[in-house]
């Protein structure tokens, strides 16, 4: 059951604004998307090891090796706020 | 007067080879309807006209120096969420509005290598999540079967722009049948091969371990060589399977002799519209009479398949595109307050609806009290659907049923139920959960709407798939169709 | 802290080490490692998360986790997972971290180490995994702005957790001179703690002594100093106590150490407990480590610094802090052992002097032992020399410096400057006599009983031979000279 208070949890942890307005539509969506996950719950999985990747594979690794030499401003050049160099955003206090 | 019956891509292909037809000309011809098309259907999002002359002439010269690619001054459509390295790419989304990537996806290189012209970049739901292409900050596209109609989704525009003639083939990419379903609802041919076959690096992430690359064209024997182009190991890609790549095209003649296709239960549901399961039978007879034998299977956990695809899928989505913040590329709101209002108000204003429900919903799931509940159970039904595959696939050699319950919905159907069209990608999910390849290919028809067979292999047995899907269209023309409007004049 | 408040409880501290792995090139992608770039200059396309990049596992980063692995006895995972940490912050450009969670590439494992009185002591290691370095934020440069720099992002690191088994601040930093000494022993990392190649974070509590549930912790993060972390854990084991003294519970958080006010703080903009929704990460299947990886880093690991401290005393018979300084380094060791194999048995004589006039001359060049211009092969001629009596202990030192200016090998050098020792009789004796003729008030003093004298007279006649002299000849021959007439 999706209220106000997990509506604000999950905006919170996915750095979603959520518009006032549509709040109460988006927690009856929410509800009824979580409402199709309710019979796993009753599902028989003892025993039954999780699947993360679809084939037993390993991951490739690669040489240590610089491959990455520069090319910095057409990656900065992306940003919407850079300065000397550096990435901006507002002012984080530790 | 209905438009030409289309050419093979080979023959295409070869008659450029020939000097049959000019060297540009087909870039040309497909530039003007792409213009054309566009507004009636709003299949694309960016269209390259310069760019795509530019290659042209490259491909020309190639072609005269017999260095050309096997696909050399062919058009094509990228779905907008492959990397165009100077090309924007949008995702479907005010989120990467403007967006130039400053490097390519391997798949973009690797047609690019073959000799193939990017003409733009097809619209699409944005970030891939939709099944309708609705959610696009682009505007829906149409479908060239019925404008009133969606195309499918999510690689919609893709579908479109080769449904209507406009290209003879596009990339797509499917997480949970966005190949396939927008196949079928167009009346053409999506294969999504086996996980790990296409490289993933450049293809913007939506569900990384659900993601493949696929190609949408006229016929599998199009798809087929377009494969073969894409296909194989690529050392960027961890995910990605250092196996050699089967002959796609020479293994098409193989056709479905001694073939058993499993027909599963599953896949002919009560949601199944009875006209498209009538359809679905109907081709494969035709498959039985080219040689093939069919069984009925049961896979009883693809009934789980919604729900373990839709906890897995927004799961791996709401941390893909935790990346999305307005500090390194991308919209970022005016003006911030602090640092977390760049973040939640960048974000609010980028992302679309539906991707703010996903991500919401994947959050949810992932969160600290809930992960066991959903994400955990979930990948166990993901082992369960996968053993499932695999012990029918000890007994058939390929799996069987209508790629979509239905044929394309009106539009305007999103803005119903969520959830209620999340369960109608019941046929095709289960195949991304298991990491397996799959195909559609054009069944017929009803009301006039084009209806999709989907056919299902064991890993890396794509060429079963096309051989198969070739068979059919050796023993049938639905896959000739082509819609009567004209879409570019 | 009172004695009081000593006995009535006990510190719980747990460690957990960052050590930045010894790579060219990140855990995930192909940009450099090296240290003090221009900002984002060494930030790929992966690094600063572009749609669309992917992470592939850097083979030599897995490589370095196993040799620490097998040092501190852990076991390694023959297949091990990466886990995506999710959470928002600028320097971390993905919006999550890849780590591990469940399965790491090292479970277990153990450390000893010793605190200044001797006591040896074990800590049992947790886990050891895998895991990306965050960027930088700079946060005073810029106006009303903070910058990040992400040539950081993306390097790897190898995080050493320690059960909280250990005591006081003292063994904390005891345990981390080892760990830090062991992971530059093995070349696995540089251990620059200004550089930030190695960072301990300290988690803290207190519980009644003889009480078995732990008290709630607090966790103490960027103390770039051994010192500063001795100082900031004693402070934070004294705040506990007075906190729960008074009656206060203690509030679970992170905590800076102030250097200026000698005092933690906590941490303003950590939020609340992060939920970090672990999961194995889509993109990278599980890690392998193969057999033949293992067996060859196995293979060859070199003799541990504590058990080397051990041998150099029990075996070569020196003291506990002059095999405390020669296992330090493992250059600076690798070379003592190559000196000694050319004399075995002088193993005081080897010390002395690769702690004397070796270490003095790369000092002072600030070379490090590596870029030594006196080699291993040519200290042990010189030493050989001493030895056999060519050259006294002392110009054997002026030796040397010739020798590290590039004047030639021990031999053509004391040729060159003749000063092979004399030990010819007749010239000592005559060197003696004359003294003992100059010096007649010094002469009847010793004879006097004045034994002290004896050290002057000897001087002078080590001066008349202008040093050479042989001095325990010199010494056998005053003596006898000195003796009265029969």
């Amino acid at each position: 059951m999706i209220d106000d208070t997990t509506l604000d949890h999950l905006g919170r942890l996915a750095r979603l604004a959520i518009d006032p307005a549509a709040r109460p539509r988006l927690a009856a969506d929410l509800d009824r998307i979580l409402g199709l996950f309710e019979r796993l719950k009753a599902l028989p999985l003892e025993g039954v090891a999780p699947l993360a990747h679809p084939h037993e594979q390993c991951a490739s690794l690669r040489p240590d090796a610089v491959t990455d030499a520069g090319g910095v401003d057409a990656l900065l050049a992306l940003a919407p706020e850079s300065q000397g160099g550096y990435y901006l955003v507002p002012k984080v206090i530790e | 007067m209905t438009a030409p019956p289309p050419v093979a891509l080979a023959a295409l292909a070869r008659g450029l080879a020939e000097r049959s037809y000019a060297a540009g000309s087909l870039v040309e011809l497909a530039l003007e309807r792409a213009a054309r098309a566009q507004s009636g259907l709003n299949a694309l999002i960016t269209l390259a006209p310069e760019r795509a002359r530019v290659d042209a002439r490259r491909a020309h010269q190639h072609l005269a120096s017999g260095t050309a690619g096997p696909l050399a001054g062919i058009p094509f459509a990228h779905k907008d969420l492959f990397c165009t390295r100077g090309l924007a790419t949008s995702c479907g989304s005010r989120m990467l509005h403007g967006f130039v990537p400053p490097y390519d996806a391997t798949v973009v290189e690797r047609l690019d290598g073959a000799g193939a012209v990017c003409i733009g970049k097809a619209n699409m739901d944005e970030f891939a999540m939709g099944s309708s292409n609705e959610h696009s900050h682009y505007g829906p596209v149409r479908n060239p079967w019925d404008p009133g109609r969606v195309p499918g989704g999510s690689s919609g525009g893709s579908a479109a722009l080769v449904a209507a003639g406009v290209v003879p083939f596009a990339t797509g990419s499917d997480t949970g049948g966005s190949v396939r379903q927008p196949a079928a609802f167009c009346g053409i041919t999506g294969i999504k091969p086996t996980y790990g076959r296409v490289s993933r690096w450049g293809m913007v992430a939506f569900a990384s371990s659900l993601d493949q690359a696929g190609v949408l064209a006229r016929s599998a024997a199009d798809c087929a060589l377009v494969l073969s182009v894409l296909a194989g190991h690529d050392p960027r890609d961890a995910t990605s399977v250092d196996r050699p790549v089967d002959d796609y095209v020479g293994a098409l003649a193989e056709g479905v002799a001694g073939r058993r296709i499993g027909v599963v239960r599953q896949y002919f549901g009560a949601g199944v519209d009875a006209g498209v399961a009538t359809a679905v039978r109907g081709a494969l007879a035709v498959l039985e009479r080219a040689g093939a034998r069919l069984v009925d299977v049961d896979l009883p956990s693809l009934e789980e398949s919604i729900a373990a695809y839709y906890v897995i899928a927004p799961a791996e989505a709401s941390s893909n595109l935790a990346r999305y913040d307005g500090v390194r590329y991308g919209h970022r709101c005016a003006d911030p307050r602090d640092l977390a209002d760049l973040y939640s108000r960048s974000r609010a204003e980028g992302f679309g609806p539906e991707v703010q429900r996903r991500i919401l919903v994947g959050t949810y799931v992932l969160s600290a009290g809930y992960y066991d509940a959903y994400y955990g159970r979930a990948q166990r039904v993901r082992r369960l659907i996968a053993q499932d595959f695999a012990r029918a696939f000890a007994e058939v050699d390929l799996l069987a049923g209508p790629t979509a319950p239905t044929t394309a919905l009106p539009l305007g159907s999103s803005d119903a139920d969520p959830a209620a069209l999340y369960a109608a990608d019941v046929n095709t999910v289960a195949v991304n959960l298991a990491g397996l390849p799959g195909i559609s290919v054009p069944a017929g028809f009803v009301g006039g709407l084009p209806v999709g067979l989907q056919l299902v292999a064991p890993a890396f047995a794509e060429s079963r798939l096309l051989a198969a899907g070739h068979a059919l269209q050796q023993g049938s023309d639905w896959h000739r169709a082509t819609p009567a409007a004209h879409w570019y004049g | 802290m009172s004695a009081a408040m000593d006995s009535a409880w006990e510190a719980v501290i747990g460690l957990e080490v960052h050590v930045q792995l010894a790579t060219r090139s990140k855990l995930f992608s192909g940009a450099s490692t090296a240290y003090g770039a221009e900002p984002n200059t060494q930030a790929s396309a992966i690094d600063v998360a572009l749609p669309g990049t992917l992470p592939v596992p850097n083979a030599e980063a897995v490589r370095l986790a196993v040799r620490l692995g097998l040092a501190i006895e852990g076991s390694i995972a023959r297949q091990s997972v990466f886990a995506r940490k999710n959470y928002f912050y600028p320097d971390s450009p993905k919006g999550y971290q890849i780590s591990q969670f469940e399965q790491p590439i090292v479970a277990d494992g153990r450390l000893a180490a010793t605190l200044g009185d001797g006591r040896e002591f074990v800590v049992p290691i947790l886990r050891a995994h895998l895991e990306e370095d965050a960027g930088k934020s700079v946060h005073d440069a810029f106006h009303a702005a903070t910058g990040i720099d992400l040539n950081r992002a993306g390097t790897p690191l190898l995080e050493v957790v320690t059960t909280p088994a250990l005591h006081s601040a003292a063994e904390a930093v005891a345990w981390l001179h080892e760990l830090h000494r062991l992971v530059r022993w093995l070349g696995v990392c540089d251990g620059n703690l200004q550089e930030g190649s190695f960072r301990c974070d300290a988690n803290v509590s207190v519980r009644p002594r003889g009480a078995t549930a732990l008290g709630t912790r607090t966790e103490i993060k960027n103390v770039n100093s051994f010192r500063f972390v001795e100082k900031a854990i004693e402070y934070e084991i004294e705040r506990h106590i007075r906190e729960r003294e008074a009656g206060r519970a203690i509030v679970q958080e992170t905590r800076l150490y102030d250097e200026a006010q000698h005092r933690t703080l906590p941490m303003r903009s950590k939020e609340d407990a992060h939920d970090y929704r672990y999961f194995p990460d889509p993109d990278l299947p599980p890690l392998p480590v193969a057999e033949a990886l293992v067996e060859s880093e196995r293979l060859a690991l070199p003799e541990l610094p504590r058990a080397r401290h051990r041998r150099y005393v029990a075996a070569l018979g020196l003291s506990d802090y002059d095999a405390g300084l020669l296992t330090q380094e493992r250059a600076l060791s690798d070379y003592f052992e190559a000196v000694l194999a050319r004399l075995p048995g002088d193993a005081k004589l080897v010390a002395n002097w690769i702690q004397g006039e070796l270490a003095a001359a790369l000092n002072a060049d600030q070379r490090s032992v590596a870029a030594t211009r006196v080699s291993a092969t040519a200290l042990a001629d010189l030493l050989a020399r001493i030895k056999d009596g060519t050259v006294s202990g002392k110009l054997a030192k002026d030796v040397f410096a010739a020798m590290w200016a590039g004047e030639g090998g021990a031999d053509a050098v004391i040729a060159a400057r003749g000063l092979a020792q004399v030990s010819d009789d007749s010239v000592l004796v005559a060197a003696i006599d004359a003294v003992i003729t100059a010096h007649p008030a010094q002469v009847g003093q010793f004879r006097a009983g004045d034994d002290k004298v004896f050290g002057w007279l000897v001087g002078q006649a080590m001066q008349a031979t202008r040093g050479k002299a042989n001095p325990q000849r010199l010494n056998e021959l005053l003596r006898l000279r000195l003796l009265p007439p029969l």
